[in-house]
């Protein structure tokens, strides 16, 4: 599939492992080890992978604008970022809303939408949230509550091809969410239902907000469970785009395909690994850490320090 | 009636609110190792409801479930079976929500004795929706043989564990954790409300965080010469009708509540209840988040944005006596510290 974009998904994923790093250096903290894990994923699914149409949505975000209710008649989601809901593009769910940092950070290296946007997370009044929701950039549901995503792409991509749609439904996955039962109902569900026009790719960081997922609750092989449920499952290196590439046109006549992107939590930023295994919401520890990871992130990143004096 | 006990304020706060780093770790350690039925249960959030330095020390006393809370709530169940008492720890959305069957089945209707440690409820959280737990206290209190606890201050937080462990059932307990304001010197006493000011015009009732709003109201209303009662409940199922009757009854003006919940189901409802199931031909005005989802931001802004703050119970108040009172920001900034240490009396009704 052809590029959309001046940029290569190489650059698009670094350039998103930079503006997640410098966000968490001005705030003394955030998701970094999901941008190392997940940048070229959400880069290809961008950049590549998905056919999306242009932005519905202005590109410096609107403040929030309510929550559904009978008494809010011009509430909107945040799907126009991705483009309109036409039944010839495809659409995209982030099931793990903790990376909404990362998918914000790829929206502005695709141009959907402006820089200006993540200076607004998780500040008070605006809609590009820390956990995102289903108002904020990039998302269409609400996902904060883990396992639930790809039940309900399942659903959409049974819809859509009842409807004769020809657009595919994504999701992007944490490896977490197979410890959720759901999970697994739904992929027994959408092999039950014949839904192949339904694609997972999840981010195997092997991590969880307690650490190493070996140490909290062991979920052994997913790919043979997956694949016990029903679905083609295809396990790549998550940071070599050749493999996600090829994974994607893996056929899966009558089942969902899911790509189980094997990824490491500190790839592009090794001075992390230090942190392991409590990678999961960086925070530094001390103004020494932090200057430290400064030096040695921006270094590897190929960037200069963050000067983030005056931040937090 | 029942017996009331006088609570007094906290000590050497003159000088303003003394703030406790983390009050649930150490109670807990302190709690779970005098108590060997008692094991710990975490849901992967074991750093985010101060248990971690517990698992590194007591590995044999914590039990990683990892993210998977319907089994959780059934496992718990199970161990109850065997005389253990567990303590599950996660946010309080999380044990209710996507486990509400389990719940149901494995721990409620049996009367396990399992206890749910909410961490993070109503506005507490910056996570929005899926982990504002706003409608908790209404779904708990139509749970049959369910008790609920809530903690206000950081000497409720101390002793949240002996309250919920002499629950002879199940117990869902609302949690604050990080730095917690001490306002009060004597432990929860399950089943009593604190009287924190005994005044005869209008009656103030909140929990857990609103009580500091309302501490900060009171000294601005009653510097403008509104004489102020005010409640504040820690146990909110099962609860003494009567007490609070006799609360009522006492002052002149009606009632206000005012809670980190929806206004459905919660403690507005309940004075609600008590007050149509007596007769009670007074107001009630009932603060809270109105039918409405909350978003995203900081406790500050979303106490302010969806009126749970000092200055929404100033207008509550305002409501109830049909007249404005001139209060300003500034006025509940310094009431702060005075109120919270404003001298109560027992009365003995
Ligand atoms: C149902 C549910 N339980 C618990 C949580 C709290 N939580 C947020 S992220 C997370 C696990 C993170 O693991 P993973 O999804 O693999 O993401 P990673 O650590 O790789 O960022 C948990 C337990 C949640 N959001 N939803």
């Amino acid at each position: 599939m052809s590029r959309r974009n001046a940029k290569t998904t190489e650059e698009i994923a670094l350039g998103i492992r930079r503006r997640v790093f410098e966000h968490a250096m001005r705030n003394n903290g955030g998701y970094l080890s999901q941008a190392c894990s997940a940048a070229e994923q959400l880069a290809w699914l961008y950049n590549e992978q998905l056919e999306l149409g242009a932005p519905t949505l202005p590109m410096i975000p609107k403040p929030f604008g309510g929550v559904p209710s009978a008494d809010n008649p011009t509430y909107h989601t945040g799907a126009g970022y991705n483009g309109p809901p036409r039944s010839d593009l495809d659409r995209l769910f982030i099931a793990p809303a903790h990376y909404a940092l990362v998918a914000y950070a790829t929206l502005i290296e695709v141009e959907r939408m402006a820089p200006e946007g993540l200076e607004m997370f998780n500040k008070d009044g605006s809609s590009v949230e820390m956990i995102g929701a289903e108002h904020s950039p990039g998302m269409e549901v609400h996902n904060g509550t883990l396992g639930i995503g790809f039940s309900t792409a399942a659903g959409l991509a049974w819809a859509r091809k009842r409807k004769k749609e020809t657009g595919k439904t994504w999701v992007f996955m944490s490896d977490g969410e197979v410890q959720e039962g759901q999970t697994w109902e739904a992929i027994q569900c959408a092999a039950h239902h014949g839904i192949d026009n339904l694609y997972a790719i999840m981010d195997v960081n092997r991590q969880q907000c307690d650490g190493a997922m070996n140490t909290v609750m062991e979920v052994g092989d997913i790919k043979t469970k997956m694949e016990n449920f029903g679905a083609v499952v295809v396990s790549i290196d998550g940071h070599k785009l050749d493999e996600m590439r090829d994974a994607a046109k893996e056929k899966h006549k009558g089942k969902p395909l899911i790509i189980l992107a094997n990824t490491s939590p500190f790839r592009g930023m090794p001075t992390l690994q230090r942190r392991f295994p409590r990678l999961h919401y960086v925070r530094f520890k001390s103004e020494q850490e932090r200057a430290e990871m400064n030096h040695d992130i921006a270094r590897a990143l190929g960037v200069d320090p963050i000067d983030y004096a005056g931040a937090h | 009636m029942a017996a009331k006990k006088k609570t007094a304020p906290a000590k050497g706060a003159q000088t303003g609110v003394e703030m406790v780093n983390r009050p649930y770790e150490r109670a807990f350690e302190k709690y779970a190792m005098a108590h060997p039925e008692v094991m710990c249960l975490s849901a992967d959030l074991t750093s985010s409801c101060e248990i971690d330095k517990f698992r590194d020390k007591h590995p044999d006393k914590f039990i990683s479930l990892g993210m998977a809370e319907q089994n959780m709530l059934s496992f718990a169940g199970g161990m109850g079976m065997a005389g253990y008492r567990p303590f599950l720890h996660t946010f309080g959305v999380f044990l209710y929500r996507r486990p509400y069957d389990q719940l149901m089945a494995s721990v409620a209707y049996p009367r396990r004795k399992v206890r749910l440690m909410g961490f993070l409820p109503g506005v507490t959280t910056p996570g929005g929706m899926t982990h504002q737990a706003i409608e908790d206290i209404s779904v708990m209190r139509s749970i049959p043989n369910m008790t609920i606890l809530e903690t206000g201050d950081a000497t409720e937080v101390e002793s949240i564990c002996e309250a919920a462990d002499s629950i002879d059932g199940p117990v869902y307990c609302r949690v604050l954790r990080g730095s917690v304001p001490r306002l009060f010197d004597t432990p929860i006493q399950v089943g009593q409300m604190r009287e924190l000011a005994l005044g005869t015009d209008v009656l103030i009732v909140t929990s857990g965080i609103t009580t500091e709003e309302a501490l900060r109201a009171r000294g601005a209303l009653e510097a403008k010469g509104v004489s102020v009662r005010h409640l504040h409940l820690n146990t909110i199922k099962p609860f003494d009708a009567q007490a609070m009757l006799d609360h009522i009854q006492s002052v002149k003006g009606g009632v206000v509540t005012l809670e980190n919940h929806v206004t459905e189901g919660g403690i507005g409802s309940l004075l609600a209840e008590i007050m149509a199931d007596n007769g009670v031909g007074k107001r009630l005005v009932r603060l809270g988040l109105k039918d409405t989802y909350a978003h995203g931001g900081s406790r500050p802004y979303l106490m302010k944005f969806y009126g749970l703050d000092a200055t929404a119970l100033v207008a509550g108040v305002e409501t109830l006596l049909g007249k404005k009172l001139g209060i300003t920001e500034d006025d509940l900034t310094i009431a702060r510290v005075e109120a919270v240490h404003s001298t109560v009396k027992a009365e003995g009704l």
